[in-house]
């Protein structure tokens, strides 16, 4: 057990100097970093960047100052706001939390029991119903989606806002936008989890027993179709933070995300690179966090 | 969203008799209603994509004033010759639209060809070279899969300057890890089987064994893969062109053409709707043709 969290914790380290190497390449993949941050300053201008900021250095040398810089926190002032880019990021952090913890408890309060019943009920209207709507949430486009709920409900109907991030009823639409992103994955891996234990001999030796069909759909078989779910709705997390960045733009939701789109256009690398870096960092400690759960939650693994 | 995450590795069938084996593939295959319904229209998008200049009613940049938010025909008394409508300065939408179907088919098809050329390598070795090459390349599907994609590619593109070639490339390269890991799982499993077994007896080299003998018996997994991968990398697409880093030219786009849409939701609804409606049939029409090979391709599932 020791030994395992150990080598886990060597392979985040790893994994982490190559997301700071990818981060690193942001700025470096064009192979001029200075035309990319002033791309209509003369020659002579970018000439004297280029050395008061050591792009001449070579480039093992400026990611080693970039993995100084990034352990201290420094991701170099943003153009635009001109302060450190580091806190500006994180002060957006907790609205992105939110969303995505919003999305993310949605899910699974749909995923849930619509794929337990889905399972029990295999082949039933309802379960091809939750398939249709599966393939239907998985074909589109989240933005998309998010406008047309826009034209539902706040243009047609008037009964939530357009966007903003102000009252609770400003959660709503952007909620439940990404939501619809995530539901139709985990609902399929409840429903396939379910169908796998539901049949075993365990799962009918307490039936046999007399055990409540609903006590052995909560205390038998979804223990065990928890598994999988833990380890999908960790990855997921990473896929959530991605739809975030779209679902944040479309509902001008004041977050991470926005922030990153709006750096982008602005051409604001101190702050894209920040932003990638954090919302990197968030997903590996997470997926940590996941793999460790699961080494406690599946007693084969916790034994050996 | 990742449909294919879930796509369990298909195992191997070394020596079934091909014709037989396709057309009971074939047959399992038509028997499904939705997925010859998916068939069809993704014919028709393919058609309308590869015809477009001929079959677009009208010139996709053409602007007129005076045309300007022309309701679809059916909200307009069947009067008017814009049978989706127009959009704020006056373009044709269904034409636009069925312009815009061929960068999303050719960026869907070339970034998979890329990321399926990378991830295919990169799984073979894996799973063939086992030790340290393996540990290696683990860890760079342990890298890549820290950022959510869309991330990475909004980054990178914007940092190459957007561009058609720009945005395959990129959408290529930040997509490949799929395939890595389930070409893997695959050879994993074939090289304890006995045909691999018996063909390393007989002296067969490793680029040999690998090419002759391993990769084709993923073939069927590839493909799989392949028509969700498009699915998925059109949606990327039109998710960039949404964010404004699109192929940036002027030609349509549906991602581009949502976008613009979108400012003008309130008073034409049908211009933001009928790009994401485009998208959504093309891709719906994808992944149900992809879940119907996966189940015709897979021999325990009968």
């Amino acid at each position: 057990m020791l030994t395992l969290f150990v080598r886990r914790v060597v392979r985040l380290v790893v994994v982490l100097v190559g997301v700071t190497l990818v981060t690193f390449a942001i700025l470096h993949v064009s192979g001029d970093p200075v035309a990319l941050m002033m791309p209509e300053a003369p020659e002579a201008d970018r000439a004297v960047l280029r050395v008061s900021m050591g792009f001449n250095d070579p480039l093992a040398v400026q990611f080693g100052r970039f993995v100084g810089n990034i352990a201290r926190g420094d991701f170099g002032n943003s153009f635009f706001h001109r302060e450190p880019a580091l806190p500006l990021v994180l002060a957006r952090m907790p609205t992105t939390l939110l969303l995505t913890g919003l999305a993310m408890g949605l899910s699974l309060l749909l995923a849930i029991p619509i794929g337990i019943l889905s399972a029990i009920r295999r082949n039933s209207a309802f379960d091809h119903g939750a398939t249709l709507v599966v393939f239907l949430g998985t074909s589109m486009p989240v933005f998309w989606t998010g406008i047309m709920l826009i034209l539902l409900f706040a243009v047609q109907l008037r009964v939530l806002p357009v966007s903003g991030w102000e009252s609770w009823a400003a959660l709503v639409l952007p909620g439940f936008t990404l939501a619809t992103f995530s539901t139709p994955l985990l609902l399929r891996i409840v429903r396939s989890s379910m169908l796998e234990v539901i049949n075993l001999d365990y799962v009918r030796t307490a039936r046999a027993k007399g055990v409540s069909e609903w006590f052995v759909i909560c205390r038998h078989a979804l223990i065990n179709a928890a598994l999988p779910l833990v380890t999908v709705a960790g990855l997921q997390f990473g896929l959530l933070l991605g739809g975030a960045i779209i679902t944040e733009t479309v509902f001008a939701v004041p977050g991470l995300g926005r922030l990153i789109v709006g750096a982008i256009r602005q051409l604001d690398f101190p702050i894209v690179q920040a932003g990638v870096f954090v919302i990197a960092l968030m997903v590996v400690l997470v997926n940590f966090a996941v793999d460790m759960l699961y080494v406690y939650l599946n007693p084969q693994i916790r034994v050996r | 969203m990742s449909v294919g995450t879930l796509a369990p590795p298909l195992p191997a069938r070394a020596g079934a008799e091909p014709t037989v084996e396709r057309s009971r593939i074939w047959r399992k295959f038509v028997r499904n209603p939705a997925a010859i319904a998916g068939a069809a229209v993704l014919l028709l998008v393919v058609g309308a994509a590869v015809f477009a200049p001929w079959v677009a009613p009208h010139d996709p940049a053409r602007q007129s004033l005076i045309r300007r938010f022309t309701p679809p025909v059916w909200a307009d008394a069947g009067k008017s010759a814009h049978v989706l409508g127009t959009d704020q300065v006056g373009r044709d939408i269904l034409s636009r639209i069925i312009h815009g179907a061929r960068v999303s088919l050719i960026v869907g098809i070339a970034a998979v060809v890329v990321s399926l050329t990378v991830g295919v390598t990169l799984g073979l070795l894996s799973g063939f070279l086992h030790g340290r090459v393996d540990t290696v390349i683990m860890t760079i599907v342990d890298v890549q899969l820290s950022f959510p994609q869309l991330l990475l590619a909004l980054a990178f593109v914007a940092a190459l300057g957007p561009s058609l070639v720009t945005i395959i490339v990129v959408l290529g390269l930040t997509g490949w890890e799929r395939y890595t890991r389930v070409v893997r799982a695959e050879v994993l499993a074939l090289r304890e089987k006995e045909f691999v077994e018996a063909a390393r007896a007989m002296g067969v080299s490793t680029p040999r064994m690998i090419l002759r003998h391993l990769l084709p018996n993923t073939f069927s997994s590839i493909i799989v893969l392949s028509t969700l991968q498009v699915a998925q990398a059109i949606l990327q697409e039109a998710a960039l062109s949404f964010l404004g880093v699109g192929t940036g030219s002027a030609y349509p786009t549906w991602g581009q053409m949502i976008s613009l849409g979108r400012d003008f939701v309130s008073v034409a609804w049908w211009l933001p709707t009928f790009p994401g409606l485009a998208i959504l049939v093309t891709v719906l029409a994808i992944n149900l043709v992809g879940d119907r090979l996966r189940d015709a391709l897979d021999p325990r599932v009968q």
